[in-house]
């Protein structure tokens, strides 16, 4: 099985059974499922892109763009988090709440200087995160289960933290905190380049280091990956401990840049992020996937809801249906592209 | 007299926790009655234990529906947006008079839970992802169909949300019902056996000749029309149509009602009375936090608390 071999990168599924059975030459025809099912976000997202700056004079405004996005960069980097988890084949629900209370912290915390704004949110998420993948790794519970109780507890925390809502904390104008959200730095916010510079990071961390192999190889097939002497444990600890750290992240960028934090941001997140990841060609079974493609999913969901807001006569409730269905049809798309792999 | 309790201890040990996974609900849902009893005031009222059920009605009735999809190893992610839906479906229909807008729900649920479970049975998708498809795109279209919250004043509607029998309101009869109805479905009949055979192991369902795909598509299907139920019941009850929020979060209070119930999230095992007193449970320890005036945050980390404290006790039964 490719998986197992720690030394190469892990680019087909290692489901794939029967590798005699194969005709001879069909890799070109497998190569080019990979390739659709890689970039195929990425050519809907440069056509969609295209007729809607064609279609709307307002929609390839530098203004339009760099405030999408802006406003992409915080689900961006949730989706990062949420793609090395289910590459190995687990979830994370908890993002959503994890964000909303990384901005309560960050925003309770700016009082007490910059350090303690961008420190708290980090610590407690990802203490948050760590307790998810002990549970889901070391106890072996469901990871849907645990990071959905791991979700209402980290709202309740939230809830409890700003008097059940009621409190809300501001951000000084003029700290680093918020330079940090609400500065440019080129024309872009700088969310945006924090963003890319994760990405980056994640890409080269995910393709070029053991951790990744490691998160590839246990997504692909975990008692495989044991036997093989893979660190299981440690690399769902990990993974989930990552997907907190960035989510507690996102939520202090963003209650950065909003200038407080609030309490109600972040709910349904989770499935924003999911669906961004998947959209971008990584799949739920685990084995598979790519941190750009995630990029390209969220990008495409901002600017199908950013198309839906310029057609001012389409309710933005369509921006749901659309996303819905755009979800379906990729969702098919890659469940029979993987079958003909599997087949050939 | 010393070996024979070395040697009984594991056994004792392992009876308990079984009894436990077993019946740990039960006792759950019993603790609560009779601390509540003792230390809430009012507890103990017709009045009170009627809005208590009222209240979890339908959540038992989307549960039940819920208990047979993770019977067969799924989840459908989608039964919050049906209720939303079928509220908005209620409301567009309702001028025709109240059968005809039942059926149009009924129709419209159907649609839904065909598109899921063909997308799981024959497309092959992952159960999460083709209910979460629709549980985006169900919402969306709820809420196309009829963008915000209107006023239901129809007199056969109101007299479903709050008449009752005998001093027992229909929500309660009708989730009583539903439930006596899939507990015996689930353990008497042939399709209840083939469910539960696709949960332990779809291939060798389907090796061994069983309708894999008919039973899998009937599941969705039924989940989508009990939770299309829970919709009109909701909707009758506060005789209003809310696309926004009815049915929030309503697919994770199932899951948990169900999880907590004892049905193992692996599939394989369906049990409906632990469903029933889950979401009991889950509504009276709500009711008794928010009673004794602890905020709603103490709610969710309590609801937390039980869930990871109920799957922890289910660890390792049925298969892994």
């Amino acid at each position: 099985m490719t998986t197992t071999n720690p030394d190469a990168p892990v680019t087909t599924p290692p489901a794939a059974p029967r590798k005699e059975d194969r005709p001879v030459g069909s890799g070109r025809s497998e190569r080019l499922s990979a390739l659709v099912q890689q970039h195929g976000a990425l050519a809907v997202l440069l056509i969609v892109s295209l007729v809607a700056s064609f279609s709307f004079d307002s929609f390839a405004t530098g203004d339009n763009v760099s405030n999408m996005a802006t406003s992409s960069a915080f689900l961006a980097i949730v989706a990062l988090g949420m793609t090395f988890v289910i590459i190995t084949g687990g979830i994370d629900l908890s993002v959503g709440s994890l964000f909303a209370l990384g901005g309560v912290l960050a925003a309770w915390g700016s009082r007490h200087g910059t350090l303690v704004a961008l420190l708290l949110p980090l610590a407690v998420c990802g203490l948050i995160g760590v307790v998810n993948g002990l549970l889901v790794a070391r106890s072996r519970l469901a990871p849907f289960i645990v990071t959905l109780a791991a979700m209402l507890g980290a709202r309740g925390l939230m809830l409890s933290i700003t008097d059940e809502g009621a409190d809300t904390y501001l951000i000084g104008k003029g700290s680093v905190l918020a330079e940090l959200g609400q500065g440019s730095t080129l024309g872009l916010g700088n969310p945006v380049w924090i963003t890319l510079a994760l990405f980056a990071g994640g890409a080269v961390a995910l393709r070029r280091t053991r951790f990744g192999q490691n998160v590839y190889a246990v997504g692909g097939n975990e008692d495989a990956a044991a036997l093989m002497g893979v660190p299981v444990a440690r690399t769902k600890i990990l993974v989930y401990a990552l997907s907190g750290l960035l989510a507690g992240l996102a939520g202090a960028l963003n209650a950065a840049w909003l200038a407080s934090g609030v309490t109600i941001l972040g709910s349904g997140m989770e499935l924003d992020a999911i669906s961004a990841v998947v959209i971008g060609g990584t799949l739920l079974t685990g084995g598979l996937g790519y941190v750009s493609g995630s990029l390209v999913g969220v990008l495409l969901l901002k600017v199908i809801q950013n198309v839906i807001n310029q057609i001012g006569s389409l309710d933005s409730s369509y921006q749901q249906v659309v996303s819905g269905a755009f979800l379906a049809v990729v969702v098919i798309a890659q469940t029979w592209l993987g079958r003909r792999r599997q087949l050939m | 007299m010393a070996e024979a309790t070395l040697r009984t201890a594991p056994l004792d040990k392992a009876r308990i926790l079984q009894w436990l996974q077993t019946y740990g609900v039960y006792a759950g849902v019993a603790a609560l009655l009779l601390v509540n009893s003792v230390i809430t005031p009012y507890f103990l009222t017709t009045e009170n234990f009627r809005t208590q059920a009222v209240q979890v009605a339908p959540v038992i009735i989307v549960a039940l529906g819920m208990a047979l999809v993770i019977g067969t190893e799924g989840v459908d992610l989608s039964v919050g947006a049906v209720m939303a839906l079928a509220a908005s479906v209620t409301a567009l229909y309702l001028g025709y008079g109240l059968l005809p807008a039942l059926l149009a729900v009924a129709l419209f649920a159907a649609v839904i839970g065909l598109a899921n479970g063909a997308l799981v049975a024959f497309v092959g998708v992952q159960p999460i992802v083709a209910t979460l498809a629709l549980m985006v795109g169900g919402r969306g279209l709820a809420l196309v169909l009829l963008p915000q919250l209107k006023d239901l004043r129809n007199p056969s509607l109101a007299s479903l949300g709050s008449g009752d029998v005998l001093g027992i309101p229909y929500l309660i009869l009708i989730a009583a019902a539903l439930a006596v109805l899939l507990a015996f479905v689930v353990r008497r009949t042939t399709f209840g056996r083939q469910l539960l055979a696709i949960g332990d192991s779809r291939p060798a369902a389907q090796l061994a000749g069983l309708p894999v795909r008919r039973v899998l598509i009937v599941v969705y299907v039924v989940s989508a029309l009990l939770a299309a139920v829970a919709g009109v019941l909701a909707t009758a009850r506060l005789q209003a149509s809310d696309p926004t929020s009815l049915g929030n979060l309503m697919e994770l209070s199932a899951i948990t009602a169900v999880v907590v119930g004892g049905t193992p999230l692996t599939g394989g095992r369906v049990n409906i009375g632990g469903t029933v007193a889950g979401a009991v449970l889950i509504q009276l320890l709500t009711a008794t936090l928010i009673k004794h005036d602890l905020p709603p945050s103490w709610t969710q980390i309590a609801q937390a608390v039980v869930i990871v404290a109920a799957v922890y006790a289910a660890r390792g039964r049925g298969k892994r």
